[in-house]
């Protein structure tokens, strides 16, 4: 392994990655010049797994802020300190940025011309989130592709999109929905989907409330 | 594929309904394995073999075999069997990192990394 990522010199830069993940991009890369694999295959093989890195962690995250006010406190103003409170971390030097949803605020997240991702909470970003009309039409047209992904926004609710950068990760802390009352902090981290915490959606109520 | 031949590998970290990854290039580096012999460069039973006896190698250097670096045994593996399938080589594959190594540094942030191909 080499050195973690120096990163006061290098604000305007991308972070180097480590070197395993330098070696993967390396052989990767080879391997797709000279046709032995093919990129289209290697991203839907990578999307079948993509959930399995990370989402959960950030469930977990969302479902403390919605229990314990105090830690969503903490949450706002110093996300790093208070994901790493949950053990999460292995962000490299990036630091984490949490916006909170409200009856009147939507926020959403993006990163305009590459594919910047929390993933240590989230896991691997799924294909369309580096895709370019995400990119480009989250900033145009944040209600458009919010319509898209099936969640109509009222007029009055301020859409806030939130572009990533090399030192910047955001999450959005999802509206906890109503008829959740009872629930414990487990079952809460259940229903919070990573769709939610990127700000394409928002978490559906429990199925099993309703019926109550 | 097949859950058999998910078995078939040593301490594969998975849970209930597949393998489970800590960082991004893990599952890149998982893939990739899988891409390379479902094309048939090499087989899934080859496979296996070199990283059990990666992994093997490493425990005979003195080396936690806790799990920990599941996939950096899982990386070498694969670095060595494309080798041995003349697929690639060390100094190339050792070359391309070094050049993206350089092309994140000299990439401005929003700006795609890209390769400099005329280097």
């Amino acid at each position: 392994m080499t050195s973690h990522p120096s990163h006061a010199h290098e604000h305007a830069h991308q972070l180097v990655p480590s070197d395993p993940a330098l070696r993967v991009k390396a052989l990767e890369s080879l391997l797709v010049e000279k046709g032995l694999v093919d990129r289209a295959a290697l991203d839907a093989l990578i999307d079948t797994y993509e959930h399995k890195i990370g989402p959960r962690n950030g469930a977990r995250v969302v479902a403390r802020a919605w229990t314990d006010p105090a830690y969503k406190q903490r949450l706002l103003t110093n996300a790093d300190n208070a994901i790493a409170e949950l053990g999460y971390g292995g962000m490299q030097g990036e630091h984490m940025v949490v916006v909170e949803n409200t009856p009147k605020v939507h926020n959403l997240i993006v990163c305009t011309l590459c594919s910047c991702y929390p993933w240590a909470v989230l896991g691997l970003p799924p294909v369309w989130y580096k895709s370019a009309p995400y990119r480009s039409r989250s900033v145009l047209d944040p209600r458009g592709v919010l319509r898209e992904f099936g969640l109509e926004l009222a007029d009055d609710v301020e859409v806030r999109v939130w572009d990533s950068t090399a030192d910047v990760r955001y999450l959005v802390l999802p509206e906890r929905p109503a008829g959740t009352d009872r629930l414990s902090e487990g079952e809460l981290a259940a229903l919070v989907t990573r769709d939610s915490m990127i700000g394409v959606a928002k978490v559906p109520a429990p199925v099993q409330e309703r019926h109550r | 594929m097949p859950p058999e031949a998910l078995a078939a590998l040593p301490r594969l970290p998975r849970d209930e309904s597949g393998p489970v990854f800590a960082e991004p290039w893990q599952a890149q580096a998982f893939a990739l394995a899988v891409s390379l012999s479902e094309q048939g460069h090499f087989t899934w039973k080859e496979w296996a073999a070199t990283l059990a006896d990666e992994i093997k190698t490493t425990g005979n250097r003195g080396e936690p075999d806790d799990g920990s670096r599941y996939y950096h045994h899982w990386l070498a593996a694969l670095e060595r069997l494309v080798t041995a399938k003349h697929l690639s080589n060390p100094a190339a594959m050792l070359a391309r990192k070094e050049a993206w190594a350089e092309a994140y540094r000299r990439t401005p942030h929003g700006k795609p990394v890209e390769l400099d191909k005329s280097a």
